[in-house]
């Protein structure tokens, strides 16, 4: 059977459930609109997953490679012969892949969010944006054409801002959303310049044509020049300023901490899970003109990954508010994602860290959607993100406990949780190649632990805080996304990644390197301990700690002053240094100019007028004064 | 098929609405009239399309000529091509839209509806003239009754902002005018041909490159200025700010659209020397338009002062389109015109609804309107993102289709340009969503009088018009762009020969 046509049903059934429920969502009560978009995920999930295995298994290898399969395509918008923007489905291993994270994340959420968002006045509106998100991010991941990419993406960005915003009347969540959507359509910008450009050298938008190692885009791109890289290499750094955009990279990463302001299951879904991940998925999409035409932009990937995991997961530390020491360890963890990309080559075995990353994208969606949701569960129960008024919620809520611990586990890379082998492959990956960014990655796994512990102490033991009522676990359906993540997170890593997902798409056997796994397990394990002597108990220590460090600590804790720098460049010079003196300038320059001419007109027509004065005496002056001037100049043209 | 009727429809109208006895009566016939009108024109679509498709391949389709006054050798000659259908078809949805808008007029109700459609009639005529003078004829009879029914039924300083436009318009059109005569004078290079005024006919002729070089930047100019080319765009904003809802539709939806068809359709096509040599000074002004108005944009604080701006910026983009001189931009410039017709449109007709509703423009006497009024905040959102190039609505296509277009010419400074022109997705975002945030976010911090309800029948009937075309455009540009792209090939080849 190689029938992949029924892929299109995927996306479009999200498609036509939020147009319905958007349309009609008012018409019916809240909970049925719920259903509906659940049931149509779950039908979207179900297809992904079987075409995971009919791809995988049944479809077969050609050259002992995963084929790429061009399900359907069609010319949305033609320019020339060769431009056009096509829609259009393409399956290869990482969209297969995609797929599936993005389905059961998905619908782990929309059934989770059946209990939490429950007496929301906007709910269904807001499983209407779901749906429309769902849709858009299987968009991304499907789409067959670098513009095709670019339009979901924009859609994925709305998507989020609606989200963000879903209590609008909230002004942080409104400044939030806004803030979401400027910084990352400006990083957008870069995308599109760089897609413009891309399209200019190698003269297609097609993902086909573009990735084929042996294709014209590549042979022929290695040609002029600007500032001393290569047309291409600036292409491909400015598709990557996009991706840093979307997967919130240094320094773009503003935007992320501060969209915690939506619902927590939007946070799980689109900010730890899916969307988060499209600037990784991009560049392992892009991944052969990376490689074969451009290692420096390859090097921004690494060095941009690996100083954003170390530099949030400082401040990942010093975060009193539990989304948002999430909000910083889902940077952290994509910094590594895109640090594997970085220092990949292109092969089966070569290809180690993009496999590695494609494997660590799939652990961390589990592991951190379930510590997205968790956090839900404790906000649902006390209503506070603070975890400072947290504590002995171990006590209240068992399953929330156990399945964070399990997630906790996971993303400190213990093993056999899943973090541990994906997070294992990606130091195998920097060792080989770069020492430096190996040794970042290290440390940065160290502090992973430290932080996440710190909060899994601080919240679940610490102190035996008085709550107004008991907290009480949360209800069964949010319960059954918990423990079903908890599973997905501990045994993901079992998954035999390196037979699926390759950069070439050929299998290869992986396996663990006792070399590199032994000193990070020991160093996870030492940050775990320090965790738990410091946070176990409350006792006065860590603010020792804290003031000891001083500047050092204030500064991470105000995320090292860079949205300060952001509101210096948006208020200061967009609008009153730019903005205000244009409009200005407008106003009272060239409008004025043109009131000017106007005015002009006006003041000449006064003086003139005086001659229109209608005396009989002065017009027959000006007559016989007229003709007498008009006879002596023709005598004196005869005369001369 | 005889495009008369495009004229003879909105006539037959106004001398219906001479005859009607009250408000209700005068309304339903504007209504019934313009909706006739869009049958009309969507009719003709639809023909054009079937006649294509059966392998039809003259330059004009349907071209008729009457003649006019035969010792100038003026003809009254029509015909459509892909530019001149699609954007009749724009101008009658908006048509009739705005009278679905100006419902509630009751201030001299016929005298109203009489200048709307008057108007109308001049963009129609200009649309399928094919003769420089009747279409310059109609230009005019579309900016006459601009002044009345700004002067009369506008708000604010509005004689104060009729004038000035009028005068603007009219000092262009003086400017115009020299040109249309001037490439009238070369039109017989040879002598055995008496003069023409006919488009067609001197396309097929070669006008001496000194001559082009004075009356290209006139008739750009001309045409530039109602296109709100930088300069000469102050015009826009008070106009806008002053003009009644439906005018401001009318004129922002379509009347600057005329700039940009002029310049394309006349400047680029029958100087085409002259273009391409100096096409990079007015390259340089729109871009100045484009990044300008998005920024003067960021600090207004009337929505239609705002929106004033944002127009501004993007028919900036049209004339930028145009001057890039390849088939893609163009093409992105006609898309760009139809995409900012319409969205514009919808955004007028919001404000104006709004207005109605909270008697202010100002957005920091606003807020919270989407708990208020969701049905327009609804709408108001979408206007936005479609302003702000969101996929799947109309601006994205026309758009992308721009800067693809631009970046095909490959020097630096076309390049350069289009990076900058560009820039404009970021700034546009901002704006809209401060808008956004300010007026329909937020707690509802006012109570306004009479705000107990959302849009009625005609209001919601206009957005969900305007709306379906803009998501029908993003959606399925493909018919659109099409036909746009093979009527370009005349333009293109005359201006390709001499590069």
């Amino acid at each position: 059977m190689e029938n992949f046509s029924y892929t299109l049903v995927i996306p479009l059934i999200l498609f036509f459930t939020f147009v319905f429920t958007g349309l009609f969502g008012g018409k019916f009560k809240p909970v049925i609109s719920g259903i509906i978009c659940t049931v149509s995920v779950f039908i979207s999930a179900a297809l992904s997953y079987f075409a995971a295995y009919q791809y995988f298994f049944i479809y077969g290898k050609a050259d002992g490679a995963y084929r790429l399969i061009n399900v359907f395509s069609f010319h949305w918008l033609r320019f020339n012969d060769n431009l056009s923007i096509d829609l259009g489905i393409l399956l290869d291993p990482i969209s297969v892949m995609m797929l599936i994270v993005i389905t059961t994340v998905s619908l782990m959420v929309h059934i989770y969010s059946l209990g939490y968002m429950k007496g929301d006045i906007g709910f269904s509106r807001y499983y209407a944006f779901l749906s429309l998100f769902t849709f858009s991010m299987l968009g991304l991941v499907l789409s067959v054409n670098i513009f095709m990419t670019y339009m979901f993406w924009e859609l994925v960005g709305l998507s989020s801002y609606l989200l963000i915003g879903h209590y609008y009347e909230k002004p942080a969540a409104v400044s939030a959303s806004k803030k979401a959507f400027i910084v990352t359509r400006f990083a957008d910008l870069g995308f599109l310049i760089g897609i413009l450009l891309l399209s200019a050298f190698a003269g297609t938008f097609d993902f086909n044509k573009l990735t084929d190692p042996n294709g014209g885009a590549i042979l022929q791109s290695a040609s002029a020049t600007f500032l001393g890289l290569s047309a291409i290499t600036w292409a491909l750094i400015l598709i990557f300023m996009g991706c840093a955009g979307k997967s919130a990279m240094f320094p773009l990463h503003i935007w992320l901490p501060d969209a915690m302001e939506g619902p927590t299951p939007v946070s799980a879904l689109i900010h730890a899970a899916t969307m988060v991940v499209a600037g990784v998925y991009l560049v392992a999409r892009l991944f052969p003109l990376y490689v074969f035409t451009s290692p420096q932009a390859l090097e921004v990937v690494a060095y941009v990954g690996a100083f954003t995991s170390l530099f949030a997961a400082i401040i990942a530390c010093t975060q009193t508010d539990i989304k948002r020491v999430l909000a910083f360890s889902t940077i952290s963890q994509i910094g590594y994602m895109m640090v594997a990309l970085g220092v990949s080559g292109y092969g089966a075995e070569e290809g180690l860290g993009f496999m590695a990353s494609m494997f660590h994208l799939f652990t961390h969606a589990m592991f951190k959607a379930l510590l997205f949701l968790c956090a839900g569960s404790i906000i649902h129960a006390i209503h506070t993100n603070e975890i400072s008024e947290m504590g002995n919620l171990r006590k209240y809520m068992p399953v929330t406990h156990i399945t964070f611990l399990i997630a906790c586990l996971a993303i400190a890379g213990v093993p056999p949780l899943s973090g541990f082998f994906s997070k294992d492959e990606i130091l195998v990956a920097a060792v080989e190649k770069n020492f430096v960014i190996f040794l970042v990655q290290y440390i940065v796994a160290g502090i992973t632990a430290f932080y996440m512990f710190r909060l899994y102490f601080m919240v679940f033991w610490s102190r035996d805080t008085k709550y107004e009522h008991d907290p009480h676990e949360s209800p069964k359906v949010m319960l059954f996304s918990l423990v079903f993540l908890a599973v997905a997170a501990a045994l993901a890593g079992f998954i035999p990644f390196s037979e699926f997902v390759t950069s070439n798409g050929v299998p290869f056997a992986s396996h663990i390197h006792l070399s590199v796994a032994l000193p990070t397990v020991a160093l996870a394990l030492a940050g775990i301990l320090t965790a738990y002597f410091l946070y176990k108990k409350e006792s006065g220590s860590p603010d020792k700690i804290t003031n000891s460090l001083g500047i050092i600590y204030r500064s991470a804790y105000r995320k090292f002053y860079i949205d300060e720098v952001y509101l210096f460049v948006t208020k200061k010079i967009i609008f009153n240094l730019i903005s205000i003196p244009v409009a200005w300038f407008d106003r009272n320059v060239v409008d004025n100019a043109m009131n000017g001419i106007a005015f002009t007109t006006n003041y000449i027509s006064e003086k003139i007028k005086v001659m229109q004065s209608g005396q009989l005496q002065q017009y027959a002056f000006v007559m016989i004064a007229g003709m007498i001037l008009i006879f002596l100049l023709t005598l004196y043209l005869i005369i001369v | 098929m005889d495009l008369i009727y495009l004229i003879l429809i909105p006539v037959i109208t106004v001398i219906s609405i001479v005859l009607s006895e009250n408000r209700k009566q005068s309304r339903v016939i504007a209504a019934v009239g313009t909706g006739l009108q869009l049958l009309f024109s969507v009719y003709l679509v639809v023909l054009y399309l079937t006649e294509r498709g059966a392998g039809n391949l003259e330059e004009m389709l349907f071209s008729h000529k009457y003649l006019w006054f035969s010792s100038l050798n003026i003809y009254f000659s029509t015909g459509v091509d892909g530019i001149s259908v699609s954007l009749i078809l724009l101008t009658s949805v908006i048509l009739f839209t705005g009278v679905l808008a100006s419902w509630d007029v009751e201030y001299l109700y016929k005298e109203f509806f009489i200048s709307l459609i008057v108007l109308a009639t001049g963009v129609f005529g200009f649309f399928i003239s094919l003769d420089l003078f009747t279409m310059f004829l109609f230009y005019e009879l579309a900016v006459i009754p601009m002044y009345l029914l700004i002067g009369i039924w506008g708000s604010g300083k509005k004689e104060y902002s009729a004038m000035k436009l009028t005068l603007m318009l009219m000092g262009a059109s003086a400017v115009l005018l020299v040109g249309l005569l001037g490439i009238y004078s070369y039109s017989s290079p040879t002598g055995a041909t008496p003069l023409t005024f006919n488009i067609i006919e001197i396309s097929k002729i070669h006008i001496p490159i000194e001559a082009q070089r004075y009356f290209f930047p006139m008739v750009f100019v001309g045409f530039g200025v109602l296109g709100a080319l930088f300069p000469f765009h102050t015009w826009s904003p008070d106009g806008h700010a002053s003009a009644p809802t439906a005018v401001s539709m009318l004129h922002a939806g379509v009347l600057m659209k005329m700039g940009g068809y002029g310049c394309l359709r006349v400047a680029m096509f029958l100087l085409p020397d002259a273009a391409n040599e100096m096409a990079w000074i007015f390259i340089i002004l729109t871009s100045i338009s484009i990044v300008y108005g998005a920024f003067g944009a960021i600090v207004q604080k009337d929505l239609k002062y705002i929106n004033a701006y944002s127009s501004v910026s993007h028919c900036g983009l049209v004339l930028f389109a145009v001057l890039m001189i390849n088939k893609i931009a163009m093409n992105g410039a006609v898309l760009q015109m139809i995409s900012h017709g319409l969205m514009t449109a919808l955004f007028f007709a919001l404000i104006g609804m709004i207005y109605g509703r909270t008697h202010t423009r100002d957005i920091r006497e606003m807020g919270g309107l989407m708990k208020i009024m969701p049905f327009l905040a609804v709408c108001y959102m979408i206007a936005g993102f479609a302003s702000l190039g969101l996929p799947g609505l109309s601006g994205f296509v026309a758009e992308m289709t721009i800067f693809i277009g631009a970046f095909q010419n490959a020097d630096l400074f076309h390049r350069g340009l289009t990076i900058l022109a560009c820039s404009s997705i970021v700034i546009t975002a901002v704006y809209i969503l401060r808008v956004v945030a300010a007026l329909l976010l937020g707690p509802a911090n006012r109570n306004f009088p009479g705000t107990k309800n959302d849009a009625v029948w005609n209001e919601k009937a206009v957005t969900f018009i305007l709306i379906l075309a803009i998501v029908g455009m993003g959606l399925a540009p493909f018919w659109l762009s099409d036909m746009i792209l093979n009527s370009l090939n005349p333009i293109v080849q005359k201006l390709a020969l001499l590069k």
